[in-house]
């Protein structure tokens, strides 16, 4: 067992667990007992990978973007999460666990959404099963990402205004575990990152696991090796991380390297990089690292990215960060939208902000010149146009 | 200590829960205080916090409020010093886990004992963690842990939560989250009775959805007690409401 997996126990190091109300037990105790051997089992192993395949349009192409590459003097691999059906990673998740749901004789589903991605994936693999969908969603994030919402409406899927708190993420994440208490026994809950209780940051990890698998033989095909010097992803709660870093946590040798997003500037008051500012804490049922008040509320966070602006991380990036796994680092605004635009004046490719971030970094870095970088390119820009224009005046 | 907690009281026992700091910031003890005087038989304080999972909009709105108003375990322990000398029934906090890591558990256990509070409802405590790390803490200052039941909660679990418990164990009237309506129908009272054929060592208490006279005796029908706190929480908002305490209290016991 890699000392970077979840234990027995629910636990990555001392984070992880499942600190939820007695309401939600059977649930997740439910859940906690039966996930391992189904998703094992031979039948949801064929369809997921079917579907994977012939619906998502796997495997999402390791690009090798030359320009780019000349640019920062290494030879850089984008992972192209973008072209999955959905335009980001979230379909991989939730494919998998619609299909946990049906075998789990669920009949209903819900999930949270922030910037909509993992709300359009949801209903997406709901419509694709005849599921009823309910998405929960803060009534600023509804107003700011309209599109999303009529992407989910059409497909079928009632979205309801988080009205609570701050009306974005962290609220519409409340929403749907209070759903959740009120609806315990034909409702599956649709965790869109590596949060939750467990086993919510171990499932979806796995399920996004295909992105680093699928890596490390393309890497191969196209190298000769493996193993990259370097691994880039962004986290706001972390997915396409953890799905990124999943199958070379034990290589040692690469380095991890997880972008967050600093909005303004870590010291700004108005940021997400939740490392550089967060303390042990517990938050949507799972200890981790959390910005939170000296009493022990959680703060707000801010990002131009809606789908950075979380204000904790998954258990498992909280101990890769801990035990110095993985480097955590931090990207502000500024940063990530003129690394967007890079990409798209390079290589013809818009990414998503959550994206730019990671790609963000590589201005930081320095290359010996015959090193091999995978960024996740976890999501396309389409959803972020708006801002774009905003930000560049288009 | 707290497993005589109301050994020697009468049946039908009225628990009112409200948020500390709400409607304002120095409320909390005259509220405490109107509610003995009016007949209540224990309290229960919550402490507010930013993602109340468990809560209803009335219950969550008044914790907004109290953290507007400043209200947080700090300024709380220090406003309780002074409840032992204008209330005697037994008091409970109940809130959630962040605030408690963040204070400190030892440090909370310790801060309770001072102030003469009875115990703890933290319904996102895992039993595993309460178990394996801090029983022994609240055991050594006196302070109870209270676990939640469900209709969903299983017998061997039920059993476990009784012997960890020692003061009373609090029933939730249905899988829901605060402020919904107790409907007592045919399968809450099976579950009612199921719980109260289980002749569990510690008192049951149901909480969640009780609002009136009608639902309070229901539930203490099956129970030794009741909890109202949604529909007391409603009355707060309300302007004197320190004067409407006492008639809200017979309306309820009647």
């Amino acid at each position: 067992m890699s000392k970077y997996q979840v234990n027995e126990k629910g636990y990555y190091g001392p984070f992880g667990g499942a600190y939820i109300p007695e309401m939600l037990y059977p649930n997740v105790e439910e859940l906690q007992q039966r996930y391992l051997d189904i998703i094992h089992e031979e039948s949801f192993q064929q369809e997921f990978h079917s579907l994977l395949k012939d619906y998502v349009g796997r495997p999402s192409p390791l690009y090798y973007a030359k320009r780019f590459s000349e640019k920062y003097g290494a030879h850089i691999f984008l992972k192209r999460e973008d072209l999955n059906h959905t335009g980001a990673h979230k379909i991989n998740n939730t494919i998998g666990q619609i299909l946990l749901a049906e075998r789990l004789g669920k009949k209903r589903i819900i999930a949270e959404t922030g910037a909509g991605q993992h709300g359009v994936a949801t209903a997406t693999v709901c419509a694709l099963k005849g599921l009823e969908c309910v998405v929960y969603m803060g009534e600023i994030d509804i107003q700011r990402q309209a599109p999303n919402v009529a992407r989910m409406k059409m497909m079928g899927a009632t979205v309801v205004a988080a009205q609570s708190g701050s009306k974005t993420l962290k609220d519409a994440t409340n929403e749907a575990l209070r759903d959740w208490i009120n609806n315990p026994v034909d409702t599956h809950y649709i965790i869109g990152s590596v949060v939750g209780p467990h086993p919510y940051p171990d499932l979806v990890a796995r399920f996004q696991s295909i992105i680093s698998e699928e890596t490390k033989k393309q890497l191969l095909e196209k190298t000769g090796n493996s193993k990259p010097d370097y691994v880039l992803a962004c986290v706001g709660g972390g997915s396409n991380a953890a799905g990124m870093f999943y199958h070379f946590l034990d290589d040692e040798d690469v380095k991890l390297i997880a972008v967050e997003a600093a909005g303004h500037g870590v010291d700004s008051g108005e940021s997400a990089a939740t490392t550089a500012l967060g303390k042990d804490g517990v938050l949507h049922g799972s200890r981790s690292i959390l910005m939170q008040t000296a009493d022990g509320q959680v703060i707000e966070p801010y990002s131009i990215s809606a789908g950075l602006d979380y204000p904790g991380i998954g258990p498992q990036h909280a101990w890769l960060f801990k035990s110095g796994r993985g480097q955590y680092v931090s990207i502000t605004d500024d940063e990530a939208m003129q690394a967007g635009l890079r990409l798209t004046k390079l290589e013809g490719i818009i990414p998503a902000i959550e994206s730019s971030h990671a790609l963000a970094y590589l201005e930081k870095m320095t290359f010996k010149g015959d090193e091999n970088v995978v960024i996740c390119l976890s999501g396309r820009g389409d959803k972020d146009l708006d801002n774009y224009m905003k930000y560049f005046g288009f | 200590m707290n497993e005589n907690l109301f050994k020697d009281k009468q049946d039908r026992l009225l628990s009112i829960y409200y948020t500390a700091g709400y409607p304002t910031l120095d409320s909390t003890i005259n509220i405490a205080e109107e509610l003995e005087k009016s007949g209540a038989d224990f309290l229960e304080i919550g402490f507010p916090y930013s993602d109340p999972v468990a809560d209803g909009p009335v219950i969550q709105n008044s914790s907004e409020i109290a953290l507007k108003n400043g209200m947080n375990l700090t300024l709380l322990f220090e406003q309780l010093k002074e409840l032992r000398s204008r209330v005697t029934i037994p008091v409970f906090l109940m809130g959630y886990c962040n605030p408690v890591l963040q204070y400190g558990v030892e440090n909370f256990c310790k801060s309770c004992a001072e102030v003469g509070v009875n115990g703890v409802i933290i319904p996102d405590l895992p039993m595993y963690e309460y178990e394996d790390l801090y029983q022994e803490t609240f055991l050594q200052y006196g302070i109870s842990n209270i676990f939640l039941v469900t209709p969903q909660t299983s017998t061997d679990r039920i059993h476990k939560i009784d012997k960890l418990s020692n003061s009373f164990i609090y029933l939730l009237s249905s899988n829901a989250t605060t402020g919904k309506n107790l409907e007592v129908g045919e399968s809450s009272t099976a579950y009612f009775q199921r719980l109260k054929d289980m002749n569990l060592n510690n008192p049951l208490v149901i909480g969640f959805g009780i609002s009136n006279s009608k639902t309070f005796r229901q539930a203490t029908d099956y129970a030794k007690g009741a909890i109202i706190g949604t529909a007391f929480v409603k009355l707060l908002a309300e302007e004197d409401y320190l004067s409407k305490i006492k008639s809200f209290i017979a309306d309820i016991k009647s």
